[in-house]
């Protein structure tokens, strides 16, 4: 069970109070009745889906009921960083700098340590 | 006098009447019927709301504001739910208030139950998985989570004592269930 | 020497820390048996000279006891506590002795001694690596009938109970600072610095009691204490510590992400008399801000032929037994080692009296301190040398042994051979957590690599090998963790000095000789499994060169303990076959669990009534005195039909039907999901989610709406009344509340943000009663004050507040039946009230209550579809015949794109039309496919399905819907349902089958 912070709550929460809610940052066009046909297709169906970073939208249904966007890394099931509905996308480069050799909690992974056998 | 409906002649029947659960170190009881609104607005209209309710609405995460028999809880950013345990109507007090804002009664959507003892904390977390802990959830800390595979409300309304908000048809299930927990709460 | 028969004839005097006085009894294979309060059932069988305890998996062999913990892959029985209470597979060495405890041996028929299955191990150039895949293949229809009934009855282990468990098992979620897995020495040292510290601090051990490898280790001392009392006063001191929960009986079994952490305590599985309130087990979810790992390590056996027979058992084993439990595991004990450890084991037991003939050392020259100290003991040390072949079968009997390389074999008699080919450390949750494991080549063993999550290793399962080590690096793993964790603290961690102990060094992994390549032995790698070393080389020759691979073909470490002691020396043959490094081979990754859990605890209580939660109306107690049958619609409990003497549903259904139509019915429709939306936006917002146009309905109005996906295909639909120019109470479908919900909110939030509204489930603020039928005015009139009912005043599809029986109500005129009706909403907790003070007010004139089965007819009589019933995700309104639903001139609404799309456009799409059977009386299966020609040849072209299908005594004949491809241009056309028993002719009519032309709502 991930912990997922809360961007409105401003804390970690279990994600059983959370609901995942697909890509995040589709954008629902303000003249969607006479959107041409590939565009909305795009907008109905196409999904990056990728094996990497991505960016998507959950829901605290069971906390505070706001919807937020995630940065998450489906490789790991690691949750980057979390925002705000409406803010723009973090930069993808900065946040997975930051990641990058942390653990979730941000602090610094423990290298390995040289055996210290006797034999 | 009963609290959470203007009185009338027919007979109120309650979810949970007459139940009880716990043992020795928890002890599990229906509340009271209370006023209930739930209230939804923007920062801008909470000076003239809060005087209409006669205390602060908290704007802190996780926070509560009592005043008298009257809280009002933190649910979300622009969400409330008013509690008064007495007999002072809420959407009475709101119905005056022109700023923009919704208040919708559900005095009896929800009901309420209170879990008390040494053990209330332990037999929660059989469901909860928020972290009960003083420093975590102190006291007048209140949360929208999860009790088994129900929604409530938990607010924790003393070091040993919580009450738990949730609706009327799901109170069986978190009665049955917080009186199950109870049998192994060991602190 | 003298004997204690009292609690086993292997039971050692004054060796031990067992209290002789306290016996408890017990059975195995109804044999009774007497052993002592702490014994597992592997010690006290061991003292009373039993071996004999299992039969394997494959072959039927007969197994003893390896171990003395929970790496046991043999010694698996049954545990029976009561005639509901049957455990299969439990570990001998884990199961703790009470008084009563009943035990039964697996896998054998007729009985242990005598087995037939162990024909299979005549048999096992059948079952050899890959049998399954290979032997069973032809004839095929063979393996169905024949070959899988035969394996399935002869193999698996234990039997699964046969009653539903009546025991109960908790749960809780906890958290941490820092949480301690393991209580060995570096375990508890560890928990100790952070405990210190203030941190919050959860410590657990899947043993009865703390003190890992401090059990047998004689000899050492902590801060001058004998090691194993240090580990249990130290386990004391941190168990009063108000910040430090310390859980023993309690495995560790599942390291998932960002630190939580799966443990399960067995709480009563060792008590003779449980008690009633005390749950079996409890699984503890805990999530830890920081973790360190002190698992320890697991010995190896050593490969050889036949090393599978009883009596032959891991060395640290025996030293457990020896010192902790008072027990000789022999009276004339073998070792055979690549190992220092083996020696201590070797010498404990010769200082307790126990004849140990030779320690047999793989390697050329050992330790010169530990060869002499066994000279001083009277120990023969046959270095280079190795076993070849052990005697016996039931029980080991003697152990050849040549010099390594070729030489003169002698045969040695024993009745026990202990062995350890060295220590493999547990990096079982660390590899769960996804930690990457490194290979230390220098020891052969698999460490600790790089960490992926906030945790850490120490001691053994770290490669730490000295104790003094151990404790530095434990104590100051504590105190760091613990400052990670967030606790400041200027607490002195203490220092623990340690004296006694060796460093184990030395071990192999792989086969000895005489069970290398181009012998045909028996040398077990895996015993629970049966996979020989032979298997694995079988495995690589057959082009199986991944350990992934190896492991799937051989069935290597699959079994259910997960290959803790034989996966190192599966990997090492087949690295060595294939010719290559280990890390190229592979190591396969830990999964959860780390041992078996039981299903009990992760349903804890999610069982019986709290399986899932059962919602009940406010009225449900009336209905249930009324003999309501009821119906799950989701979670909720819903009067079906209410059933009088005599009746059957059939019955019941047609009486509740004609007494709608012909005087009123009264029903039960608060689980309605209702949403009050408030705000000077109110209309516009829902403008946005729903098809129909709402900016101009009139105050106290109300209208059905649609609601689509932005797909253009329909998602919900009820009822929105308008009580006030900025609020309105919308009703949804029973099921769909939640759902929509969280539609509404998702486009509130995030699409349509700018507008001022807000909306609010109201679904339990309201009790809702349906009165419907002709007389429904005249019934409610009486009671309802401060509205008027006049058809004029009141018209169909408005909303009124005012006071029913006193109470405040929000008076619905709406119909889902095609009569005259009225939706009473009254506040929750008055509803049942209201409803008998209606019901009474009723019953002269009729009044009949019905429930979801009636409604669903009446409904279909007048062409009313349900959503998810006569929709199915897939069905435009323009399909339903809905699309007066739509408004005109909107611009925007969720859907209105989708709606234009070619696909829904098109000609010739499934359309919601009304079936009649040609013969009247003949109901149509609801799902059932139609086509237009019967006698075209199959498979046919399914033209539509039948969507909702009833006997209407309203009409005196079944109706039904039907969605059917180009429908409603098909108006009088007849069309086919081939059901099993003959084909059923039907003609296409309108889906209004009563009232075509709508009058009787207006009455």
């Amino acid at each position: 069970m991930l912990l997922i912070h809360c961007p409105y709550c401003e804390e970690e929460r279990p994600e059983i109070e959370f609901r995942h809610a697909g890509e995040a940052h589709l954008v629902r066009s303000s003249d969607i009745a006479t959107q041409g046909e590939l565009e909305f297709a795009a907008y109905l169906y196409l999904r990056q889906n990728p094996k990497g970073v991505v960016a998507e939208r959950w829901r605290h249904i069971h906390g505070c009921g706001r919807f937020f966007n995630a940065i998450r890394d489906t490789v790991s099931d690691r949750i980057l960083t979390t925002y705000k509905a409406g803010e723009p996308m973090p930069d993808l480069d900065s946040v997975l700098a930051n990641a990058e050799n942390t653990a979730p909690s941000g602090k610094p992974l423990m290298q390995p340590v040289a055996s210290k056998s006797k034999a | 006098m009963a609290k959470g409906t203007a009185p009338t002649p027919m007979k109120r029947t309650l979810p949970l009447s007459g139940r009880h659960g716990g043992g020795g170190l928890v002890s599990i009881l229906p509340a009271e019927p209370a006023f209930r609104i739930a209230l939804r607005a923007r920062p801008d209209a909470l000076g003239a709301l809060s005087r209409a309710l006669g205390l602060e609405l908290p704007v802190k995460p996780k926070s509560s504001v009592t005043t008298g028999t009257r809280t009002a809880l933190w649910l979300g950013p622009d969400e409330w739910l008013l509690i008064d345990t007495g007999d002072k109507d809420l959407a009475a007090d709101l119905a005056k208030v022109k700023a923009l804002h919704s208040a919708v009664d559900v005095s009896q959507r929800n009901t309420a139950i209170l879990v008390s003892g040494l053990g209330a904390e332990a037999t929660i977390n059989a469901g909860c998985p928020q972290d009960l802990a003083l420093a975590a959830f102190p006291i007048g800390a209140v949360s929208r989570t999860v009790l088994g595979k129900i929604e409530i409300v938990l607010w924790r309304t003393g070091e040993y004592s919580f009450r738990i908000e949730c609706w009327r048809s799901f109170s069986d299930y978190a009665f049955t269930f917080l009186s199950e927990a109870a049998r192994d709460a060991v602190v | 020497m003298s004997l204690n028969p009292k609690s086993g004839s292997n039971r050692i005097p004054g060796a031990g820390r067992l209290i002789p006085a306290k016996t408890v009894r017990f059975t195995f294979d109804d044999q009774h048996f007497t052993g002592l309060e702490g014994d597992t059932l592997a010690s006290a069988l061991l003292a009373n000279g039993v071996h004999l305890v299992g039969r394997s998996f494959k072959y039927h062999r007969p197994r003893g006891i390896l171990s003395a913990g929970a790496e046991e892959p043999n010694a698996l029985v049954g545990i029976e506590r009561d005639a509901m209470r049957k455990q299969p597979n439990v570990r001998a060495t884990v199961q703790e002795v009470y008084d009563g405890l009943k035990a039964t041996s697996q896998n054998r028929w007729p009985s242990l001694g005598f087995d037939i299955g162990s024909v299979n191990n005549l048999l096992s150039p059948l079952f050899s690596a890959g049998f399954y895949y290979k032997t069973f293949m032809w004839p095929k229809a063979a393996w169905k009938h024949l070959y899988e009934p035969i394996i399935r009855a002869s193999a698996g282990l234990g039997v699964a109970p046969d009653e539903a468990d009546p025991d109960h098992y908790a749960n809780r979620f906890a958290h941490c600072d820092v949480l301690v897995i393991g209580a060995g020495a570096a375990g508890l040292a560890a928990a100790l610095a952070a405990a210190e510290t203030g941190a919050r601090v959860i410590l657990c051990d899947e043993q009865a009691e703390v003190g890992g490898a401090l059990k047998y280790e004689s000899g050492i001392r902590v801060e001058g204490q004998p090691g194993y009392e240090w580990a249990q006063e130290t386990a004391q001191r941190l168990a009063a510590m108000d910040n430090v929960r310390v859980l023993t009986r309690t495995t560790a079994f599942g390291y998932y992400a960002q630190n939580f952490v799966g443990l399960i305590e067995r709480v009563t599985d060792h008590m003779a008399r449980p008690h009633a309130e005390a749950p079996r087990e409890k699984l503890w979810q805990v999530r830890a801000k920081r973790v360190i790992l002190a698992t320890g390590a697991i010995e190896r056996h050593m490969v050889f032929a036949d090393n599978d027979r009883p009596g032959i058992m891991l060395a640290s084993a025996a030293r457990t037994y020896l010192n902790h439990y008072g027990v000789a595991v022999g009276r004339k004990i073998g070792v055979y080692t690549a190992n220092d450890s083996a020696y201590l084991a070797a010498f404990d037991l010769k200082r307790a009296g126990i004849n140990i003939p030779a320690i047999v050392d793989l390697r050329d020259s050992p330790s010169p301190e530990l060869v002499e100290a066994a000279r001083k003991l009277g120990i023969d040390v046959l270095a280079g040398h190795a076993v070849l072949k052990v005697g016996g079968t039931r029980r080991v009997s003697s152990m050849t042994v040549s010099p390594k390389n070729g030489g003169k074999t002698r045969s040695i008699p024993l009745d026990a051979l202990i062995n350890s080919a060295g220590w493999t450390p547990s990096v079982h949750l660390f590899s769960q957590s996804r930690g990457k494991v490194r290979w230390d080549k220098e020891n052969e063993r698999f460490l600790p690599g790089a960490y992926v999550q906030d945790c850490v290793s120490v001691g053994a399962c770290n490669g730490t090998d000295g104790l003094q080590e151990t404790m530095d690096e434990a104590l100051a793993a504590g105190e760091r963790m613990a400052k990670e964790a967030g606790i400041a603290s200027k607490a002195t961690v203490p220092k623990l000095a340690v004296t006694g102990g060796a460093a184990w060094t030395g071990g192999m992994i792989g086969s000895a000789p005489g069970a290398g390549v181009d012998t045909t032995v028996k040398a077990f790698i895996d015993f629970q499994n049966d996979v020989t070393a032979k298997d694995i080389r079988q495995a690589v020759r057959e082009g199986m060169h991944s350990i992934e691979h190896v492991k799937r073909f051989t069935t290597n470490g699959m079994a259910t303990d997960q290959g803790k002691t034989s996966n190192l020396h599966g990997l090492a043959i087949a690295a060595e076959t294939l010719g290559r490094d280990i890390p190229e081979v592979g190591l396969t990754t830990f999964r959860p669990p780390y041992t078996p859990v039981t299903f009990g605890a992760i349903v804890n209580h999610a069982r019986h009534e709290l399986f899932d939660p059962t919602r009940r109306t406010p009225i449900h107690a009336w209905h249930e005195a009324h003999g309501a049958v009821f119906e799950d619609v989701g979670q909720w409990k819903r009067p079906w039909y209410y059933p009088r003497s005599g009746e059957d549903m059939h019955k019941a259904v047609n009486r509740e039907c004609v007494a709608v139509r012909n005087a009123a019915g009264i029903f039960d429709a608060s689980t309605l999901g209702k949403i009050e939306v408030v705000g000077p936006d109110a209309a516009k917002f829902l403008e946005l989610l729903y098809t129909n146009p709402w900016e101009k309905l009139g105050l106290g109005r109300l209208r059905y709406g649609v609601m689509l996906r932005e797909d253009g295909f329909i998602y919900d639909d009820g009822v929105v009344g308008r009580l006030a120019e900025d609020r309105f109470h919308v009703t949804t479908t029973t099921g769909g509340a939640p759902r929509v919900m969280h539609h509404m909110e998702d486009y509130l939030q995030t699409e349509f943000p700018h507008l001022d509204v807000w909306i609010t489930s109201t679904t339990e603020q309201w009790a809702v009663i349906a009165v419907q039928g002709p007389k429904a005015r005249d019934i409610i009139a009486p009671l309802v004050e401060g509205i008027d009912l006049s058809a004029e005043a009141f018209p169909h599809m408005s909303v009124r507040e005012g006071k029913i029986c006193g109470v405040p109500t929000r008076l619905f005129r709406m119909s889902f039946t095609g009569e005259t009706g009225y939706e009473i909403n009254v506040p929750t907790d008055y509803g049942q009230a209201v409803w008998e003070a209606i019901y009474e007010n009723g019953k002269p004139h009729g009044l009949t209550p019905y429930g979801t089965e009636a409604m669903h007819v009446l409904r279909a009589e007048k062409g009313y579809i349900i959503v998810g019933q006569d929709t199915d995700g897939t069905v435009t309104p323009h399909d339903a015949g809905l699309a007066w639903a739509i408004g005109k001139n909107k611009s925007d609404f969720v859907g209105i794109r989708g709606l234009k799309r070619p696909d829904l456009m098109a000609e010739g799409r499934k359309q919601l039309v009304g079936l009649k059977t040609r013969n009247p009386k003949t109901v149509l299966e609801e799902g059932a496919q139609i086509v237009a020609d019967p006698k075209q040849a199959i498979p046919m072209t399914m033209i539509g399905h039948v969507t909702s299908s009833y006997w209407s005594e309203n009409c005196d004949r079944s109706i039904a819907l039907a969605l059917v491809a180009g429908g409603s241009k098909r108006m009088g056309e007849t069309l086919y349902v081939p059901m099993p028993d003959g084909v059923i002719e039907v003609e296409v009519t309108g889906s209004v089958f009563i009232d075509e032309k709508g009058e009787r709502l207006h009455g």
